[in-house]
């Protein structure tokens, strides 16, 4: 999928810190236009909050990230103008509780992008009916299972018509009974395409989604490779040690 | 046939006498409300900034008001600052001031606890929707607030339309006092006048503070989350 070898967001020497805590030290990424990058690696290494310099949550201290010609690296970004184009889903159920699922899918679309909102009922609908959620659009999100409401949080940043989608650890706070569901509506959208980052500890998924595993440790990516040569045979001895942990 | 005492009411002006002491009761409760209102959305908004010393007065405001009775307050601000001051305010607008000072303490502290109980990753979720700061409070923070608000809200109001009874020993006319100037008057003809003055009083404050209780209820029920 990386033939094409349009690169849509490049990552070079990203340096973040809290404080005199170190936690992003030198990260080089490309992101091509139709991939799905899984990051992993050990707890506290440092890839939620890559993600989250990724579309401005946190700040960065140094490096660059190229992204549609503009460095958001830097200072004076148009964070709102970005973040219609890089989408995130968290891992909290994070759908506004006092708007039923489809005001919360339709907020952005009306209300940042103003767009018709015939258009995007439209859109927001077929979006409901692809991951079997059309008949909920009038509920609230506490009468949803949590395997719902983050189906229904993928709606609503796929909605947006991003390039790019981050995901991080949406699986982590579900019932392991709703994991599975969540996850085939990530493989159905890897499937059409969509460029995704996606941060998990779910290992069986991220060999079938992945089409490059990264591994961080310690704020630093160790190995980059396919899954298929990831999960094999890993270069590292810190990625074998990570894998053999996840073989009990 | 024995008198009822019930005419009482209907006696003369009694009847609109009762209502325009309830007016005042009124009156001074909606004024207070109002500004109450507007100043403990300030204060509770100064609440929510990280100086401590500014946390520590308004804290100390608010238990000031919440240990001392209204009661004293009025005393103390009718009886003792206005001699004090040298100024001459009328018992009106005493109890407007005073329960005014209170509705903000006490909606200082809705407000306070409104905005400290959003959760943190609703504010990021919109943030990556890409909703600027001012669509942030507009569709996500204001809405909820005003819904975690409204229930104690109304029942400070009831509280505060109740308390106003107290506004009688400060030498305001209002729906209790007008009460007891007819039931002096009509005591000799007709004994239970008291209890059917009182008990149209009674009726009168259910009448106000029912619907605001309900309301209350009703708010508490639909959003419940």
């Amino acid at each position: 999928m990386t033939d094409s070898k349009e690169i849509l967001l490049e990552v070079q020497q990203l340096q973040k810190s809290f404080g005199d805590r170190i936690v992003l030290n030198g990260i080089d990424l490309q992101v091509g236009k139709g991939e799905v990058i899984v990051i992993l690696g050990p707890s506290g290494c440092g890839k939620s909050t890559f993600l989250r310099c990724l579309n401005g949550l946190e700040s960065v201290q140094g490096g660059v990230i190229q992204y549609r010609g503009q460095n958001l690296a830097e200072g004076n970004v148009d964070w709102p103008e970005v973040r219609q184009h890089i989408g995130m889903v968290f891992q909290n159920y994070d759908l506004f509780p006092h708007m039923t699922v489809i005001d919360n899918i339709l907020l952005g679309p009306l209300q940042v992008q103003k767009r018709d909102k015939n258009e995007a009922l439209q859109q927001a609908e077929q979006l409901l009916d692809r991951v079997g959620l059309l008949d909920r659009k009038d509920a609230y999100p506490r009468q949803l299972s949590g395997g719902q409401k983050q189906r229904i949080a993928i709606v609503r940043a796929l909605c947006m018509n991003p390039d790019i989608i981050l995901f991080d650890e949406v699986t982590a706070s579900l019932d392991p009974e709703m994991v599975r569901e969540v996850l085939d509506v990530i493989l159905g959208l890897a499937n059409q395409g969509m460029t995704m980052i996606i941060v998990t500890h779910e290992m069986g998924f991220a060999k079938s989604v992945g089409d490059r595993i990264v591994f961080i440790d310690q704020g630093k990516i160790c190995e980059i490779a396919t899954a298929q040569q990831f999960f094999t045979a890993p270069a590292t001895e810190r990625a074998q040690h990570f894998l053999d942990i996840f073989q009990y | 046939m024995q008198n009822l005492g019930i005419e009482v009411l209907f006696e003369g002006s009694n009847m609109e006498r009762l209502l325009g002491g309830l007016l005042v009761t009124i009156e001074i409760s909606f004024i207070s409300i109002v500004i109450g209102t507007i100043l403990g959305v300030f204060m509770g908004l100064l609440r929510t900034l990280d100086s401590k010393l500014l946390k520590f007065i308004l804290r100390l405001y608010l238990e000031v008001f919440r240990i001392i009775p209204i009661l004293v307050w009025l005393y103390v601000v009718y009886f003792g600052f206005t001699p004090l001051l040298d100024i001459n305010i009328s018992g009106e607008v005493t109890s407007i001031l005073v329960f005014s000072l209170w509705g903000a303490a006490e909606i200082g502290d809705i407000v306070r606890g409104a905005l400290e109980s959003m959760p943190k990753h609703q504010i990021e979720s919109s943030k990556a929707l890409g909703l600027s700061n001012g669509q942030i409070y507009r569709y996500i923070l204001i809405p909820q607030a005003l819904r975690r608000m409204l229930p104690g809200s109304i029942n400070l109001a009831t509280r505060m339309i109740k308390t106003t009874s107290l506004v009688v020993l400060i030498g305001v006319i209002e729906v209790v006092k007008i009460g007891q100037q007819i039931i002096e008057l009509g005591v000799i003809k007709a004994p239970t006048a008291s209890f059917w003055v009182y008990g149209f009083i009674f009726i009168l404050y259910f009448l106000v503070c029912y619907p605001l209780s309900r309301l209350s209820k009703r708010y508490e029920r639909k959003w419940q989350n």
